[in-house]
């Protein structure tokens, strides 16, 4: 074993890692440990924008971005979260600007913004350009800007290093409400060698990304596996509103890749196989840039109700013929071209087969604005953080609008390295490691490589599969008590088929086999709490739809769903935080 | 990998078989092969027509033979994870369809060239980033940090657009014939990476950039191969880069 020991480490090396290594690094001994090599992480994906009321192009302000963000969550924000990251959100662009992120200009030469669903101005009277952003790479460059920035600053990075356990002082589900628990360090399998590395230190900062692959169709990567999440979750913290997950309305039909809501917020617009603008049917004055969840939830029910296209009706389009081919090559080239290579459908010309895709979690590890960890409804882990799309503070409640991911990984990743580097230096010496600290990863890794040669064991891949199968039929844009349950019945199931997993790689360097295993793991559980908190979330709010409860029910319901695993799955709730935004219908 | 009017609809199945020769090498050995032995695998499975050569690697991986080792993630061309030699060409899996390679012949797939194979199709690519980090790829500015944004016109904008589009995947580098044999070399990638702030109006570390490219080790190694260029999955004109970069030390102007 290797012992490493740090005031701060971060896990992720992603929009949220980085951003807050830039911080933490310059105040605290910091290390940077990433599955991935940092540009590979799914930042890097992202597309459309970064939301910030900057008024470069028409008049806007943070407190109209807070009401939308707000209203867009279907009132399960945490308004003073919300209030931070709208406030935030001009420094958080301009700080990126500063770094060198190449923006697209206006005449005059300012960062140019766009539409994008659910921003409006003055409370939802129309459409307001807030989108920051550069063609359709903004997280390309936001990514790219960041390392380059930690390449200047020569942070110090671990690639290829997968983090798989937590170290606390205590077990947080054990210890009394009140009293104090601690960091101590994470576990991290290093794929290049096999070894197991133990890192103390001070304060722990999870910035692991999404969990899209629970999912079949989605626009995450493979490598997007909740781990983060599912690893707090297993050292006995409780997860924040897993039911809500953002299906996004336009991915490449049979693929799940993404093609950017700024494809509509240029102009394009979703047909039915009779060609009709659906969209005007269910959200009149904003039309095709409703929120992600009504126009999903449409396209559904479009396809639903046989006005699907295709030899199996089963996708709608979108079209993007009336735009100028400059316009699109100029504003939308990358995902122009993604339809071209995959699809062999020419946008120019023709319009894109598109259907809702397993796209972003609204819930993750609980904390607070500061980006400290919760173990229940009210006490923190010491030294413990969460930032980015494997946290829930909660800024996008029940529905996420777009662009404000890439704004919450900049302005929460900023506020959890600085609170990290902080409490270190305020801490003499980071808590002790428990007793074998590595003991719980060596058994698990250990007891996967003695399954190489098993007859009859199950395989990974089946597992997944069928995981990933039941999640898509049964927990997508519809949900009923049938279908949950039958996903629950299905992932019980699984879950007893994972323990007779074999892998085929016994060897120590990069074995990823053992790697996708594990991650499995994590998919499992993950998958569970999702079900579950949809199961007992007996209405509809935002990303969550219960045909069986097709209504909001602020009476019961407005508050946030706190699921605690160990020996027995337990379910609480924490309320929302409120400030001066009453819950109203959301119509657009 | 462009339009074609025959290509099936979204959804419609066309299955088909293809065959792929991988170039594999454990490092730890198996029970046929030596530590460190470098031979080629062929597997035959089905495929259909949006696959691509990475679903058909996972269907090896997942359903034959989970050792087999490659690096991946976004599986849509973004991420520069997955960049190999398939048919003796560097690109990206992920963003290869089968149907356009020929399915008469076996598919080969290889890892890219010039950095240590580490294990099957995974080599080292630390050599690749520490020549990126080595021509000072951040914005480098003097002076008070402005209140609100550094003004950059669409045109500024525009003359270095190119070359920010580079996802790091290294098919360029490890195209390059002088990089194969040339110790010393940065390759095309760390041009690419200087371009991008050579040509950016805020920055103002041009020319310590150009020192380091004016080096030994620098651009003029490259004998304009066009391997580059081609390689690119990102489209970049890698050549057409170089030779701005090559023009500005000549000249003295930017
Ligand atoms: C296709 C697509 C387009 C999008 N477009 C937009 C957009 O236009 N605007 C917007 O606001 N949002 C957008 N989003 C959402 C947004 O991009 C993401 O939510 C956000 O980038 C997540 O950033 P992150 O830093 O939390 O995670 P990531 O960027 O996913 O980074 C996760 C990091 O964690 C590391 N990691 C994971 N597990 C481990 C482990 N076990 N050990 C060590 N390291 C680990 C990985 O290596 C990686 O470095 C989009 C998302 C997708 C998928
Ligand atoms: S220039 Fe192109 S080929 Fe070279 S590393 Fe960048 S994206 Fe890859
Ligand atoms: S897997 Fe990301 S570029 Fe191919």
């Amino acid at each position: 074993m290797t012992l490493h020991e740090y005031d701060v480490v971060i896990v992720g090396a992603g929009g949220a890692g980085m951003r807050a290594a830039l911080e933490s690094s310059q105040r605290a001994r910091t290390a940077c440990l990433t599955k991935l090599y940092p540009t590979r992480s799914h930042t890097g994906a992202a597309q459309g924008g970064m939301a910030a009321a900057l008024s470069n192009v028409e008049d806007d302000n943070a407190e109209w971005h807070t009401f939308d963000t707000i209203k867009g969550g279907d009132y399960l924000v945490d308004q003073d979260a919300a209030e931070i990251l709208c406030n935030e959100a001009i420094d958080a662009v301009l700080d990126l600007e500063k770094m060198g992120l190449p923006f697209n200009r206006t005449e005059e030469g300012k960062v140019d913004q766009r539409r994008f669903g659910g921003h409006t101005r003055n409370h939802g009277e129309a459409a307001v350009r807030r989108a920051c952003y550069s063609a359709d790479r903004t997280g390309h460059m936001i990514l790219q800007t960041l390392y380059q920035q930690c390449i200047k600053q020569e942070v110090e990075f671990f690639n290829e290093f997968y983090v798989l356990d937590l170290l606390l002082d205590k077990d947080p589900q054990s210890t009394p409400e009140g009293e104090e628990v601690s960091v101590a360090g994470v576990v991290a399998y290093e794929l290049a060698t096999g070894e197991i590395h133990t890192f103390r230190a001070k304060s722990v900062i999870f910035a692991t990304g999404g969990a899209g692959k629970v999912f079949k169709t989605t626009s995450n990567a493979h490598t997007l596996t909740g781990d983060g999440m599912a690893i707090a979750y297993n050292a006995g913290l409780p997860l924040e509103d897993m039911e809500f997950f953002q299906f996004h309305p336009t991915g490449l039909a049979g693929l799940g890749i993404l093609l950017s809501e700024a494809a509509r917020g240029e102009g394009g617009i979703l047909r039915n196989s009779e060609g009709e603008r659906f969209m005007e049917r269910y959200a009149p004055t904003i039309k095709d840039l409703a929120p992600r969840d009504m126009v999903a939830r449409a396209m559904a029910n479009e396809v639903r109700e046989g006005r699907g296209c295709g030899p199996h009706k089963d996708y709608v389009l979108l079209d993007l013929t009336h735009l100028e081919p400059a316009h699109i090559d100029a504003k939308l080239p990358d995902i122009t071209e993604f339809a071209r290579t995959y699809l062999g459908v020419e946008p120019y010309t023709e319009p894109v087969p598109v259907y809702p895709t397993a796209h972003y979690a609204m819930g993750g590890i609980p904390t607070n604005v500061q980006g400290e960890v919760l173990r229940n409804n009210t006490d923190k882990v010491k030294g413990l953080y969460a930032a980015g799309e494997c946290a829930c503070v909660s800024v996008h409640g029940a529905n996420r609008l777009g662009t404000n991911s890439l704004l919450d990984i900049n302005v929460f990743g900023r506020r959890a390295g600085i609170a990290a580097a902080e409490h270190a230096l305020a801490t003499e010496a980071a808590a002790e490691l428990p007793e074998d600290a590595e003991g719980r990863l060596r058994a698990w890794v250990e007891r996967l490589r003695d399954t190489v040669g098993t007859p009859g064991a199950e395989s990974i891949a089946q597992v997944r599969r069928e995981l990933q199968e039941t999640m898509d039929r049964n927990a997508q844009v519809f949900r009923d008590e049938a279908s949950l349950s039958a996903a629950k019945a299905d992932i019980a199931a699984l879950k007893e088929r994972y323990e007779a997993v074999g892998i085929h790689d016994r060897g120590q360097r990069y074995n990823t086999d053992l790697l996708e295993a594990i991650e499995l793991g994590f998919l499992l559980d993950l998958a569970e709490v999702v079900v579950e908190g949809a199961l007992a979330r007996k209405e509809s709010r935002g990303g969550h739809y219960r045909e069986d409860f097709p209504t909001r029910d602020d009476e019961n319901f407005m508050r946030h769903t706190m699921v605690y695993g160990g020996e027995q799955l337990r379910l609480d709730y924490k309320p929302v935080v409120v400030t001066k935004y009453q819950p109203m219908e959301r119509k657009y | 990998m462009t339009a074609t009017a025959e290509a099936p609809a979204a959804g419609e199945v066309a299955s088909f078989e293809v065959t792929l020769r991988i170039r594999r090498m454990n490092p730890e050995g198996t029970s046929e092969h030596g530590a460190g032995e470098e031979y080629w695998e062929e597997h035959t499975i089905q495929a259909h027509a949006t696959d691509r050569v990475l679903d058909a690697l996972h269907k090896i991986k997942w359903d034959i033979d989970g050792s087999l080792a490659f690096r991946r993630s976004c599986a849509h061309g973004v991420c520069g994870s997955d960049a190999m030699r398939i048919n003796a060409r560097n690109r990206l899996a992920c963003k290869t369809l089968l149907k356009d390679l020929n399915p008469a012949k076996p598919i080969m797939v290889e890892p890219i060239k010039g950095l240590p194979v580490e294990k099957d199709l995974i080599v080292d690519m630390e050599p690749f980033f520490a020549s990126y980090r080595e021509i000072m790829p951040f914005l480098m500015t003097s002076g008070p940090t402005p209140e609100r944004e550094r003004l950059q016109t669409p045109e500024e904008r525009q003359r270095f657009d190119d070359t920010t589009k580079c996802i790091l995947c290294a098919a360029c580098t490890t195209s390059c014939p002088v990089f194969w044999t040339d110790g010393q070399y940065f390759g095309p990638q760390a041009i690419v990476g200087a371009h991008r702030f050579i040509f950016d109006s805020r920055d103002e570390g041009q020319w310590d950039r150009l020192e380091i490219l004016n080096d030994k080790a620098g651009v003029w190694k490259c004998r304009t191969a066009f391997n580059c260029t081609e390689a690119c999955p990102r489209g970049i004109e890698v050549t057409k880069a170089i030779s701005e970069v090559k023009k500005v030390l000549n000249t003295g102007e930017i």
